[in-house]
């Protein structure tokens, strides 16, 4: 398994200032956003982002507190309206789009402060994402017409499948607020998935986790890349999740890319680490 | 015999109570607003029955459904005019418009219908049903079948259907439903739609009992929902439903020992009693703040 994670794919350049897995090379990019921006009033926000990901590509978001990486993540399910720039998703400029509708298009996320539907079970939490896939009858519903027993034996099942990538089927009665605080955190990811989306987005997945924890996320956003080929974009905090799952890493300094590379090629780049330090850092 | 009477007096305004409580918990639930409106929907509602059968002399069913499909349409619309574009505004400010479509409700129906009380038709001939010797009101009976059966069906509706996930999912968390997909304000307008409709079969039961319609007629009515809402734990289905008929009793109790002109004060004493015992309501949650 360690092996296995140090094995890097080869970069390949993509119009400047993008990186992409090779093997994602002569497809068209999952997500792309040019010159994306944001000011709220007079303050700059978000200035000039751009990003081309691959797609099965796993991307990291770096950057000092308050450098904007979380409302990149509003811009790009459009949360917030950027001020300029655009969003691509699969091709589709989200310009216009509802939030709803730019998660029925292929992206979706979890909170760096948890934001489960507490009170419903681990079940339900599950079928609301699958919720879009799911048709409406409502009478068919009330009345317990057949039609509603096989959709709903369907998505209950589709839904205790989904559960069982991190073996939480057990938990599929409780009520979601009830369960412990990694569980809690692994359910959004697997309520996001349940939306099918094209690029999940994941916002500060490891915190409050502690390293075994963290080694174990790790191993799960790798096999959820794998199984569901999709990308994967996080933002962290913990240097040791980012550099050990990210292939493409880029740095975030008010509201500005201020270096995109690899996790090795962003440890020794002495931009980020004045970013991180100050000045004296560097020397 | 008399008790059995005064047992079901009390289960017949209390399940009107609960009915409307039900529309006032519900619409709470998914946006917190105290709708006040939701009264007057119903005497919007019992206006629509008198319009149908005493000036077009229509047939009863005409009524009943024209009445529920009012209620509903105007509660939906209610929401898009004036409460929808107020969706990111302070929760002061949409409780403020909700006592302003109160008062506009109110002083609009008194502008086209008049202030006097309109005498709305029987919507049946039958006023009794025999049962094991007693003769019991059909108003009643009606009433209190009526209640149950929406009960059950509101809460199949909010516990198994994929609207009824949506809404609690809303009400728990609206951003984060919408970054699942959900279509928020359709969700919102379809909680309306439901509540509005249970206004209307309230508004029919109401005339059944009362037969009158007058333009203030939801003010006391929407009050004393909002009350039994608050007593069963604004918010829950069981708990409106328990609360419209403690107040429903309440009512019934104090009457029959000759103090009716004190129903109104034991109605909001025992709101103050059960706020300061339990300060959720019977069936509320207790709220815990996070630090």
């Amino acid at each position: 398994m360690p092996a296995d994670k140090k094995r890097r794919p080869v970069l390949v350049q993509v119009e400047t200032p993008n990186l992409i897995p090779e093997r994602d090379l002569g497809k068209m990019p999952v997500l792309q956003a040019e010159h994306l921006g944001i000011d709220f009033g007079g303050l700059t926000a978000v200035d000039d982002f751009n990003i081309a990901m691959g797609r099965t590509e796993i991307s990291g978001l770096i950057g000092p507190n308050g450098a904007g990486k979380t409302t990149i993540f509003n811009l790009l399910t459009n949360v917030y309206r950027p001020t300029r720039g655009t969003v691509l998703l699969d091709g589709y400029d989200t310009a216009g789009k509802s939030v709803a509708e730019v998660n029925h298009m292929g992206i979706a996320r979890t909170f760096q402060n948890i934001r489960l539907f507490s009170k419903m079970t681990v079940e339900e939490n599950v079928l609301v994402g699958f919720g879009s896939q799911m048709k409406t009858h409502l009478f068919a519903d009330m009345l317990r017409l057949p039609s509603h027993w096989r959709q709903e034996a369907e998505f209950r099942e589709k839904a205790r499948e989904l559960l069982d990538i991190f073996d939480m089927r057990r938990f599929a009665e409780t009520e979601a607020g009830n369960l412990p605080y990694g569980a809690q955190r692994r359910l959004e990811i697997l309520r996001a998935l349940a939306t099918s989306p094209k690029v999940l987005l994941l916002d500060e997945p490891a915190a409050g986790m502690n390293p075994a924890e963290t080694e174990e996320l790790m191993e799960n956003i790798q096999r959820i890349r794998d199984e569901f080929q999709i990308a994967i974009l996080l933002i962290e905090h913990d240097m040791s999740l980012v550099m050990g799952v990210c292939e493409v890493v880029g740095v975030l300094d008010y509201g500005r890319i201020i270096a995109k590379g690899t996790p090795e090629e962003i440890q020794n780049d002495p931009k980020v680490i004045e970013a991180y330090l100050g000045k004296q850092g560097v020397k | 015999m008399q008790v059995l009477m005064q047992v079901l007096n009390g289960l017949q305004l209390g399940s009107i109570y609960a009915l409307v409580a039900l529309g006032y918990t519900m619409v709470y639930g998914i946006i917190l607003l105290l709708n006040f409106a939701h009264g007057d929907i119903i005497m919007v509602g019992a206006y629509i029955s008198w319009l149908v059968m005493a000036q077009l002399g229509m047939p009863p069913v005409v009524a009943m459904i024209l009445s529920v499909l009012g209620c509903t349409l105007l509660g939906v619309l209610i929401d898009k005019v004036a409460y929808a574009p107020l969706r990111n505004a302070p929760r002061l400010s949409i409780l403020i418009t909700a006592i302003g479509v109160s008062y506009f409700l109110e002083n609009g129906a008194q502008l086209v219908f008049g202030a006097d009380a309109k005498v709305v038709p029987a919507f049946t001939d039958v006023s009794t049903i025999q049962l094991g010797g007693a003769s019991l009101s059909f108003a009643a009976v009606a009433t209190v079948v009526v209640t149950a059966v929406a009960t059950v069906v509101l809460t199949l509706l909010v516990q198994k259907t994929k609207l009824g996930k949506a809404m609690r999912a809303v009400s728990e968390d609206m951003g984060a439903a919408r970054l699942m997909g959900i279509n928020v304000n359709n969700t919102i307008s379809f909680t309306f739609a439901v509540g509005s409709a249970l206004a209307g079969i309230g508004a029919i039961l109401y005339t059944m009992a009362y037969t009158q319609a007058t333009p203030t007629m939801g003010m006391m009515l929407g009050t004393k929902a909002f009350v039994a809402a608050v007593l069963g734990g604004i918010g829950s289905i069981p708990g409106a439903v328990v609360g419209g008929l403690l107040v429903g009793f309440a009512e019934v109790i104090v009457t029959a020992l000759g103090l009716s002109v004190w129903k109104d004060a034991v109605v909001f004493l025992l709101l103050i009693i059960v706020l300061i015992v339990r300060p959720t309501g019977i069936f509320g949650r207790t709220m815990s703040e996070k630090v």
